[in-house]
């Protein structure tokens, strides 16, 4: 295929609740190092959950931190992570091919309680909502506040998604390069989610949120005694560009993304549709045209909660099972659910096993459900596996929305 | 009596607070002085208005250019409240 229709990662800037940049992340799940802590949360007092720990002003100032959103600063650093990784020459790169694209789960929910809150403590005036609540939460706002702390001028737009955010962020990404709407894409996913009290309420009142003594055993797919989602909050963006401009500037190339899908299971609001999720994996597998035998390595969704491990798990093993050689893992027991960010987050984590080999393990599964039982499962011990030149990275949300993408090991 | 000055001060640096406001000139604008833009006055009237119940109408939002301007125009209703 021509090197101008082949997209390639050059750049990765992350913060994940056990690490803020591609090495520390990797050696956490390598380690299996838990982010997950209990933290205080409005109304609901202490809760299981992942923040993260990044220094907020290492490209942002106080100000501009004060008057846009958590997302906003999770991206900022994301983002300007990403380019110094890539190597780009950051001056003499074009702003108006540069686009950013950001898949989220949702956006405003932290931003309006507080309002509220604040309205609450104040005899409900209403003249004291903030002039910031409309910037702050329009959709695209975090997206936005990469653009003007970066002064990129190409396009930017979040792609709500749910919980597939972050592989559809980084489609988008791939589809805006294909398209030659841009030069350079900024794409992945973030989430501030754990910071505001309504998710947790409404999981809990699904029976859904993860319940431990010890925080960092409360997220555990796949384990019998799994209880629901450690929610959390996080960021991963990619620099994404054509092979043929990564080669010019002699970039370091991560990875190839060679094949991805995306569909809609159209049966419920939040139970999943196993049927819909092999559909949408074979599909990236066909597009990215090899067979279901060359995946080495599988990062499952895998949300630690009863019906979706379950339906997830029957779908993995059915669409694997006809290959010996595709191991599975997943990584929600040591992060728990970075939302939106969770997709980019996860296939992050993965894509050092094309220079180490490892495949990292699941977290916190000690008690295998025989429900999720899948062949080359990895649980709890990392898994040599040596040469590894595709990962299926798997991202699915509410609503029935299924991401599958696939990454190539890139060889000159 | 309130110490206007300070209080402004005060909310000057809560919403810009990469800003040194040690040495300002209170005859000076403020924004000649300071990063400050449209935004951060609506967070200096809502501050006020938030912290003290002192309420500003749009139409006198000129009256807080300087520090100066801003005390002799926000000292009396810091006295009436």
């Amino acid at each position: 295929m021509n090197d101008s229709k082949r997209i390639v990662m050059t750049g990765i800037g992350l913060t994940a609740p056990n690490g803020n940049n591609l090495s520390e992340f990797r050696k956490s799940l390598l380690e299996c190092r838990s982010g997950v802590k209990h933290h205080e949360i409005r109304y609901m007092g202490l809760q299981a959950s992942g923040m993260c720990d990044f220094d907020e002003f290492k490209y942002q100032s106080k100000k501009l931190r004060r008057r846009g959103t958590r997302a906003g600063s999770i991206s900022i650093y994301c983002a300007n992570e990403a380019i110094l990784d890539s190597g780009l020459d950051w001056n003499s790169v074009d702003k108006s091919m540069v686009g950013v694209f950001l898949g989220i789960t949702e956006h405003g929910n932290v931003e309006t309680e507080e309002e509220i809150y604040q309205m609450h403590q104040n005899n409900l005036d209403w003249r004291l909502w903030s002039p910031h609540h409309n910037p702050r939460t329009v959709a695209n706002s975090s997206a936005g506040e990469v653009t003007l702390n970066l002064n990129i001028t190409g396009p930017h737009y979040t792609l709500g998604s749910a919980c597939a955010g972050g592989n559809v962020g980084i489609i988008q990404g791939v589809q805006q390069l294909l398209l030659g709407e841009v030069d350079i894409a900024l794409a992945g996913g973030i989430s501030e989610s754990s910071q505001t009290f309504g998710i947790f309420a409404a999981f809990a009142a699904q029976g859904a949120l993860a319940q431990h003594s010890d925080p960092a055993k409360a997220s555990r797919p796949l384990d019998k005694n799994r209880n629901g989602i450690a929610i959390s909050e996080g960021g991963c963006i990619y620099i994404l560009e054509r092979l043929s401009d990564a080669k010019k500037r002699g970039a370091n190339i991560y990875a190839e993304i060679v094949g991805y899908a995306i569909n809609s299971d159209a049966t419920d609001f939040v139970n999943p549709n196993g049927e819909r999720q092999i559909q949408c994996m074979h599909k990236a597998v066909g597009r990215a045209g090899i067979s279901i035998s060359d995946i080495d390595i599988v990062n499952m969704h895998a949300t630690g909660t009863g019906t979706g491990d379950v339906n997830e798990s029957q779908a993995v093993r059915k669409a694997f099972e006809d290959s010996s050689k595709t191991y599975i893992n997943f990584t929600k027991g040591h992060i728990g659910h970075c939302m939106g960010a969770a997709g980019s987050l996860e296939l992050a984590g993965n894509i050092p096993s094309f220079m180490d080999g490892m495949v990292h393990p699941g977290m916190n599964c000690t008690d295998l459900d025989p429900e999720c039982a899948i062949k080359n499962l990895v649980i709890n011990e990392p898994k040599f596996l040596g040469n590894v030149n595709y990962i299926l990275n798997n991202s699915f949300g509410m609503l029935g929305i299924n991401s599958a993408l696939i990454v190539k090991k890139y060889i000159a | 009596m309130a110490d206007v000055r300070q209080i402004v001060i005060d909310i000057i640096s809560d919403i810009a607070p990469d800003e040194d406001v040690s040495n300002l000139d209170d005859k000076k604008s403020l924004r000649e002085q300071l990063d400050l833009d449209s935004m951060d006055f609506l967070d200096i009237v809502m501050e006020l208005r938030k912290r003290h119940k002192v309420e500003v109408p749009q139409e006198d939002y000129p009256r807080l250019a300087s520090l100066e301007s801003c005390v002799a125009y926000l000292s009396p209703k810091f006295a009436k409240v």
